[in-house]
């Protein structure tokens, strides 16, 4: 059953505001989710003033300088700093995206930052991704063929089958886009999200797969796959700019074409 | 490691609502409220099979204005119900899963949802069946 509100130790208190940087007066103000295991108390929201004239463009430039320049404490994924590695999603100025490819310009007034949306936090901006990882591995994301390889070949694959996975190979697993869903923040448990299923979805359209039938047989359940009620959150949010209300689209229709 | 008593990240409190969320959960909203509106259609059907005294009362509860507002909202459910399950249909059939897409027809939803309630409501204070 979804739980709307808050649980009693999650809800979010005032935290503190760290003083204004002096000598500029380009400040942006970032509002950043704080909470620390070790402290037994309740998550807040700390506000840090930054000087935009010495920053990088992007958030997560913001939030280096914040680490390296006024709190150490503050912690966060990151890696790559240009979108590939998916480390640094977060549910800035309200909506899921990576902060590395987010620019402070594009949101107007105070800068919001909380950890992706329904989901465990380990610490401040770091979500427990273990459930999300669980049901990816639960897809069997990797080729299985019964016929044996050609012997002095590859198992090669027309240009046609090729582009079927194209909008589907960018796939990062950020999980912007299932914790931007509604349906996964009530029923997550069971259903497998938009990451997970259009994951699912490059292996049943991979052309060189002899599982499909097996994928498909799986995923037909009322919870893993129906669930998506084509809300179009995860496509609307997906910073890598994918469908994956589209490709979740595509497996219902190979369902029902299977059944025919 | 402790694991224990880890806080929820906030959702719905801090996640912006966006076109495709709002009218999906207006859809089931409308759905619910059309399943309630029902009933009053019903005893109104029930009251003209009761006899003319019977009637004249439920006329009288939904020819009221509380009744005409119920009635309006009735049926703007019932139209945006209606288009917005047409353009579910299209998703279905596996067409229109592009943003730009899905952004076009949520606002022709809202459009012509809007346009056929007040179309029936003019057609229907000029025949004065109201």
């Amino acid at each position: 059953m979804a739980q709307f509100k808050l649980p009693a130790n999650s809800r979010i208190s005032e935290g503190k505001t760290w003083p204004a940087p002096q000598g500029t007066g380009n400040i942006k103000r970032f509002r950043v989710y704080r909470w620390n295991p070790d402290e037994g108390q309740n998550p807040r929201l700390d506000t840090y003033q930054v000087d935009m004239d010495s920053c990088g463009p992007m958030v997560l430039d913001a939030l280096i300088k914040i680490k390296n320049e006024i709190d150490p404490t503050l912690t966060f994924r990151r890696s790559c700093r240009e979108g590939i590695c998916g480390s640094c999603a977060m549910n800035i100025d309200g909506t899921n995206t990576l902060a590395c490819t987010k620019a402070c310009d594009d949101v107007s007034g105070d800068v919001r930052v909380y950890p992706l949306p329904h989901m465990p936090v380990v610490k401040d901006l770091v979500p427990d991704l273990t459930h999300f990882y669980a049901q990816y591995a639960s897809i069997q994301p990797w080729m299985q063929t019964q016929t044996p390889a050609p012997p002095d070949q590859e198992r090669l694959q027309s240009k046609e089958d090729r582009a079927k996975l194209d909008g589907l190979y960018e796939c990062i697993l950020c999980a912007c886009c299932s914790t931007s869903c509604p349906s996964y923040w009530w029923n997550g448990d069971r259903y497998l999200g938009p990451a997970i299923l259009l994951q699912a979805y490059r292996w049943i359209v991979d052309s060189r797969d002899e599982s499909t039938g097996e994928r498909l047989d799986d995923l037909e359940d009322p919870f893993k796959l129906y669930r998506c009620h084509t809300i179009m959150n995860c496509t609307k949010t997906c910073p890598k700019g994918l469908n994956p209300a589209k490709a979740i689209g595509e497996i219902k229709k190979l369902l029902i074409e299977r059944r025919t | 490691m402790q694991t224990q008593n880890r806080p929820l990240s906030p959702h719905l409190q801090v996640y912006k609502p966006q076109l495709t969320s709002i009218m999906s959960i207006s859809h089931r909203a409308s759905g619910v409220a059309l399943s309630l509106g029902i009933l009053l259609l019903v005893y109104w059907l029930a009251a003209a099979a009761a006899g003319p005294d019977a009637f004249a009362r439920a006329q009288g509860i939904v020819g009221s204005f509380l009744g005409q507002v119920i009635l309006f909202l009735f049926s703007y459910a019932l139209f945006y119900h209606l288009c917005n399950g047409i353009r579910h249909l299209f998703w279905d059939a596996g067409k229109g899963f592009e943003l730009k897409t899905a952004y076009a027809s949520g606002y022709a939803v809202l459009a012509v949802s809007a346009a056929l309630t007040l179309l029936v409501w003019i057609i229907a204070f000029a025949t004065g069946g109201a």
